[in-house]
């Protein structure tokens, strides 16, 4: 075996999750009720549009929550036993070695050939002169960069795009035939519809999008190897590499927080509503009394206690990324603690109403059990309430994910995250001329997933709220 | 065509929604309203009557618009009218009013200043003579202390005053002709007299016309001059009130008319009128009735019938009348197994099974809601909801549970069954006490005792099969453990309500209003309960369902023997279907006694003045309505002593001191009044 798999706390909690959303879509697919609301999330061009987008960040987070450690290359001995590397990687980083490995001395900007600053840089003579010395992989194939960089930018990019539209082409024509097939035309019928926008899911949508994504990425893809596209940072790090690291983390964060917080939320907030009296009037004791200490203070507190912690058994940790993601799903649980009070709230005052209607009382009459009464009315009854607050919170987590980051109790410090690439840049823009690009890659990354979430979120509301039925 | 007729609409045709299936929601009316008069459309729920008001008076929904016909009110074309031009007329020379008066006022203005605003829409100018109007109009709805009641918000208003207040800013422009979309539907018989008084009071002063929309065929006889019958978006019948109650032309109207429960009926099925009414998206061939029509003919179904007028002055659309004069053989037919032997009615009643041991024993029970207020939420005061009820229920018989809105009766039916914790009182069945039990040990009892709600959508939980919510019971009390046996069980239930076994498989939504409440009986029946509370189980329903359900209920006491417990405000369903009733008045029974004795001969001042509100068809057993001041007091402040008497017309002195004991009459009869 040449590699060990290595299942840190978050990947198990992303597994979970992963198992958590099968079964969802098991239990939706075989109630009408939970179908419909979904059927109308994807027949809206805004909705697929967004599911693509949101698709591709999903991916890059999944390659990068696959975890193991490989074999340590060892010539000559013989002996059974194999040893492992400690640095745990994923599937992304060895998707990504070129990047992680091609690092500079420092700063360098986005498809530069020369670094940032100023080096002393010795001439074959023997002199010292000081300039802008070469980079030693970006741009490292030109031989004279001032006159063949943008030539050789504009035809890698074309190369890239053609690659990009050759893979969308066959996944298109896959996709295509698949839906000929289940509706039993000609690919050729099938293609026209598509085309004119009058098929029910609006796969022209779907599919454009789909192609300006994969065009990016190829593009992205074939520039990267040959430069930093992004730039690089303080270390020489590929900002580009980062970025993409930076998703796994924010995707985390918004969703790992809302996996924490909804059992206490649901089973408290349906409680409270339902037995109404003391068991009330301690839920709602606790979630007043939570809801008024300010947030922050609270992972404040939380973070600094984990690091006294950590550094006092800093042993313990067997890796930096392992230490990291500790940290990461101490974040996470900090966060779920202060959320939940919301949907707690929420769903305490959808339980009081639907306590009081005439099936829950039907039910009541004919002797079903608490529990059960619950499980079977209530719950299902709540379910909508529970998914447009899980869609709506997620972009404001990863919001929060960077704001946190920024004043320094966020994720660990070695860990990529759009907070922390924010944070570093507060001294980057304090520079005279300006490192304005680890900035700005955090915020379009950022906020192409949030705006994709939030529209995302808004199609899903309009697609469960029952009061929106009539208007439609 | 004569000068009276203030507004004539032709060929009007109303489309909602978008342009590839539109539901043609009103389809080619023709109606003429002369000036002064009152003209009733009448029609089941969803049959276009409030589209046909909304596109007169150009309000329709955004997905709605006329395509066709012409509306002109005194010679003006409506229709043609520029939307300025149109709201001078809306609310100038034609108001309107809606069912709901909850929903049409602003909550945050007060009642004068929204009358006001439609004064100054119409009047103009002067604005220092607003008040002294808005203070006029309101004296003109009879709206006691006008000067005072400016001030106050809508919250602070029964409904009959928000309703008062609707007809007064309706007023305000002073119209020719008054729209009233089912301006009682949501309010109580003794609200509902005043009101229909006032508007038989204000015709008669300004000479307006009144476009009533109704299904209640009792208001349609007290007020009418003319009307028309509507069904599925088209005019069946047009008559005089007179002609069309002495002999309604088609074979709807006809049904519709032996579909009336009451005390006539009582021995008998009440006709019911089969499936549903057809959706309007599609196109039409024949008759609109023809799938539940009983005197169908071939020609029917591939010919559309057209619009006819006969010799007596009705107008009617029915092929039967196709041959010129004389009444039509097809009509009659499926009269006769409708009325049946009315001797018999009230055999019942006299039974002398009627005396035998009762199973339900309530004793002055209570149910009062704590008020809750202030920052500690403490309780300030109880909404006594239930307040001292007692009565007995023998197997195989009904009670019927009689009172207005607020006034306690779901409490007690709900009380009853210990959905709601009971205050204080004794509930005993078959010797065993109710009270005070808990969630546990009242599982006991679940299997004899069931309910069945008002509303059928809000009764079953959207989310579970058919076949699930009629085997819930059998599973949670373990009647039936295999699912197998549940639903061998359940397909038995659904043929007992009279539907398809492939019911089981079929969400709640998929079923129409009438459908759902043979769902929920059959849930109710389904671990063979000895006593099933009824709370207005037909309320929400059409006449013609209504009929279904009031069937069944009864054909099922008949082969079970079951009791129930009837809660009801409508005296005519009493009237057919109870054995003994009970009339509440803010918690309290005030009256109770055997059908017959009660409703030919009541004792209580209170009783009295109901049944004189109920609108009836028959001219003869009118009586004249008894006006009662005011509105029924909030049950958390009952007043003192009889809490009847600050409405009471025969109230004395001595009323207001302590409250009546009760008066034995016979030994079935019993009266809280002094003055009995
Ligand atoms: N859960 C509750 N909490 C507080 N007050 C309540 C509650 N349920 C009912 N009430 C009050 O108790 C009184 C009686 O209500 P109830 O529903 O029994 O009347 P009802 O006779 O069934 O009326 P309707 O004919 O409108 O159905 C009303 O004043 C109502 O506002
Ligand atoms: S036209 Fe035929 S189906 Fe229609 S109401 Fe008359 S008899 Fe019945
Ligand atoms: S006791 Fe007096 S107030 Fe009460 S109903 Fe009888 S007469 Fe009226
Ligand atoms: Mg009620």
């Amino acid at each position: 075996m040449s590699l060990m798999p290595v299942v840190l706390w978050t990947d198990g909690l992303v597994f979970l999750l992963l198992a958590l959303i099968g079964a969802f879509v098991l239990y939706a697919s075989r109630h009408e009720h939970m179908r419909a609301p979904w059927r109308r999330v994807v027949r809206s061009r805004v909705g697929v549009a967004t599911i693509v987008v949101l698709g591709f960040y999903v991916v890059v987070g999944l390659l990068d929550t696959v975890h193991f450690r490989l074999a340590l290359d060892r010539q000559g001995d013989d002996s059974a036993e194999t040893r492992y590397s400690p640095e745990v990687l994923s599937l992304l980083d060895l998707a990504l070695s070129g990047l992680r490995e091609r690092q500079e001395k420092t700063y360098s900007a986005p498809f530069a050939t020369h670094l940032f600053v100023k080096e002393a840089i010795e001439q074959p003579d023997g002199t010292l002169l000081r300039d802008y010395p070469r980079l030693e992989y970006g741009g490292a194939h030109l031989e004279d960069p001032a006159r063949q960089r943008g030539f050789d930018i504009a035809w890698r990019a074309a190369w890239g795009a053609l690659q990009g539209l050759v893979i969308w082409a066959l996944l298109t024509a896959g996709i295509l035939w698949l839906i000929a097939r289940s509706r039993g035309e000609t690919p050729a019928a099938t293609r026209a519809t598509v085309l004119a926008g009058r098929t029910r899911i609006p796969w022209r949508t779907a599919l454009a999008t789909l192609g300006i994504m994969l065009v990016l990425s190829a593009v992205a893809g074939e520039l990267a190897l040959k430069y930093h596209i992004l730039g690089t940072d303080k270390v020489g790090e590929d900002v580009f590499y980062q970025t993409l690291k930076s998703i796994r983390t924010g995707l985390l964060i918004g969703t790992l927080t809302t996996l924490v917080m909804l059992p206490a939320a649901v089973l408290l907030g349906i409680m409270a509503g339902y037995f109404r009296g003391w068991v009330d009037d301690v839920i709602q004791y606790l979630y007043t009394t939570l809801n008024s200490i300010p947030g922050v203070l609270l992972i404040a507190a939380a973070i600094l206690l984990l690091q006294v912690y950590m550094s006092n058994n800093a042993d313990d940790f067997a890796s930096l990324v392992e230490r990291a993601d500790l940290r990461l799903l101490f974040l996470v649980l900090i966060l779920g603690v202060t959320s939940w009070t919301g949907l707690c709230r929420l769903l305490r005052g959808e339980a009081l109403k639907l306590r009081e209607v005439d099936y829950v009382q039907a039910s009541t009459a004919l002797g079903v059990g608490h529990f059960t009464l619950i499980g079977r009315h209530i719950l299902p009854n709540v379910m909508h309430i529970v998914l447009i607050t899980l869609v709506l919170d997620f972009s404001g987590l990863v919001l929060a994910e960077a704001v946190l980051s920024y004043i320094n109790i966020g994720v660990d410090p070695t860990m990529n995250s759009w907070g922390n690439m924010i944070n570093s840049a507060r001294l980057e823009l304090a520079r005279d001329p300006v490192v304005w690009w680890s900035l700005t890659a955090a915020f379009v990354f950022m906020f192409a997933l949030v705006l994709a979430a939030n529209l995302f979120a808004d199609v899903v509301r309009d697609a469960f709220d029952p009061r929106l039925k009539g208007a439609r | 065509m004569s000068s009276d007729v203030l507004l004539e609409v032709t060929g009007l045709t109303t489309l909602l929604g978008d342009t590839v299936r539109p539901v043609r929601v009103v389809d080619g009316i023709d109606l003429e309203i002369r000036r002064g008069e009152t003209f009733v459309l009448l029609g089941e729920s969803g049959c276009g009557k409030s589209m046909t008001a909304l596109s007169l008076m150009r309000l329709l929904p955004p997905s709605g618009r006329v395509a066709a016909g012409a509306v002109r009110l005194d010679g003006t074309d409506l229709l043609r009218l520029t939307e300025a031009e149109m709201r001078q007329v809306r609310g100038g020379r034609m108001a309107m009013i809606f069912q709901e008066p909850q929903t049409s006022l602003n909550p945050v203005m007060s009642a004068g200043d929204q009358i006001a605003e439609a004064v100054r829409v119409h009047e103009g100018g002067s604005r220092d003579r607003t008040p002294a109007r808005v203070v006029e109009l309101m004296r003109a709805v009879g709206i006691p202390d006008p000067a005072r009641r400016v001030d106050e918000y809508p919250h602070q208003l029964s409904g009959g005053m928000k309703q008062r207040i609707m007809i007064a800013m309706a007023l305000a422009g002073d119209p020719q002709l008054l729209i009233a979309d089912e301006p009682t539907t949501a309010l109580d018989v003794t609200i509902q007299a005043q009101v229909l008084r006032l508007l038989k009071d204000l015709q008669a002063k300004t000479g307006m016309a009144v476009l009533l929309i109704t299904h209640d065929l009792g208001v349609v006889a007290e007020t009418a001059d003319r009307l028309a019958v509507m069904y599925a978006g088209q005019i069946l019948e047009t008559a005089t009130t007179d002609a069309f109650f002495a002999a309604p032309a088609h074979p709807y109207s006809r049904k519709l008319m032996e579909s009336l429960p009451g005390a006539d009926k009582r021995s008998a099925r009440l006709a019911v009128i089969p499936g549903r009414v057809p959706h309007l998206d599609q196109a039409f061939v024949g008759c609109r009735f023809a799938e539940r029509c009983y005197a169908v003919m071939p020609r029917c179904r591939d010919q559309a019938p057209v619009w006819r007028d006969l010799e007596t002055g009705q107008g009617v659309r029915c092929h039967l009348w196709g041959q010129a004069g004389g009444q039509p053989e097809g009509l009659t037919r499926g009269v006769a197994d409708a009325v049946a032997a009315p001797e018999t009615a009230l055999e019942g009643a006299s039974d002398p099974e009627a005396a035998a041991a009762s199973m339900l024993q309530v004793r002055d029970l209570k149910v009062h809601f704590p008020i809750h207020d202030g920052v500690f939420r403490r309780v300030v005061g109880q909404v006594r909801a239930v307040d001292g009820l007692t009565f007995d229920l023998t197997p195989g018989r009904t009670l019927a549970l009689v009172g207005e809105s607020g006034c306690g009766k779901t409490t007690a039916g709900k009380g009853i069954l210990q959905l709601t914790t009971p205050t204080g009182g004794s509930i005993r069945y078959r010797g065993d006490e109710l009270v005070g039990l808990g969630h546990r040990r009242m599982r006991l009892f679940r299997k004899d005792l069931q309910i069945i709600f008002q509303d059928p959508y809000a009764a079953m939980n959207p989310r579970m099969l058919v076949g699930d919510l009629i085997g819930e019971g059998l599973q949670a009390l373990g009647i039936e453990r295999s699912r197998a046996g549940r639903m061998r069980r359940v397909a038995e239930l659904l043929d007992l309500v009279g539907m398809d076994s492939d019911a089981v498989d079929r969400y709640p939504h998929e079923f129409s209003g009438g459908q759902r409440q043979r769902i929920c009986i059959a849930r109710a029946l389904a671990v063979e309960p000895k006593l099933i509370v009824c709370d207005e189980p037909t309320s929400a329903l059409d006449v013609s369902v209504q009929a279904q359900i009031l069937n069944l209920l009864k054909d099922l006491q008949d082969r079970l023997g079951l009791a129930y417990l009837f809660i009801t405000h409508d005296i005519s369903v009493v009237a057919y279907l109870a054995h003994e009733v009970a009339v509440m008045y803010l918690g309290r029974v005030v009256e109770r006694g055997r059908v017959d004795e009660i409703l030919d001969d009541p004792h209580h001042p209170y009783t009295r003045a109901l049944l004189s509100a109920v609108p009836v068809i028959d001219r003869d057993k009118r009586r004249s309505v008894i006006r009662l001041e005011g509105d029924m007091p909030s049950p958390s402040n009952p007043p003192s002593g009889c809490y009847f008497h600050p409405r009471c017309p025969d109230a004395v002195a001595a009323c207001a001191l302590s409250y009546p004991e009760e008066t034995h009459l016979s030994t079935t009869r019993l009266v809280h009044c002094l003055r009995v």
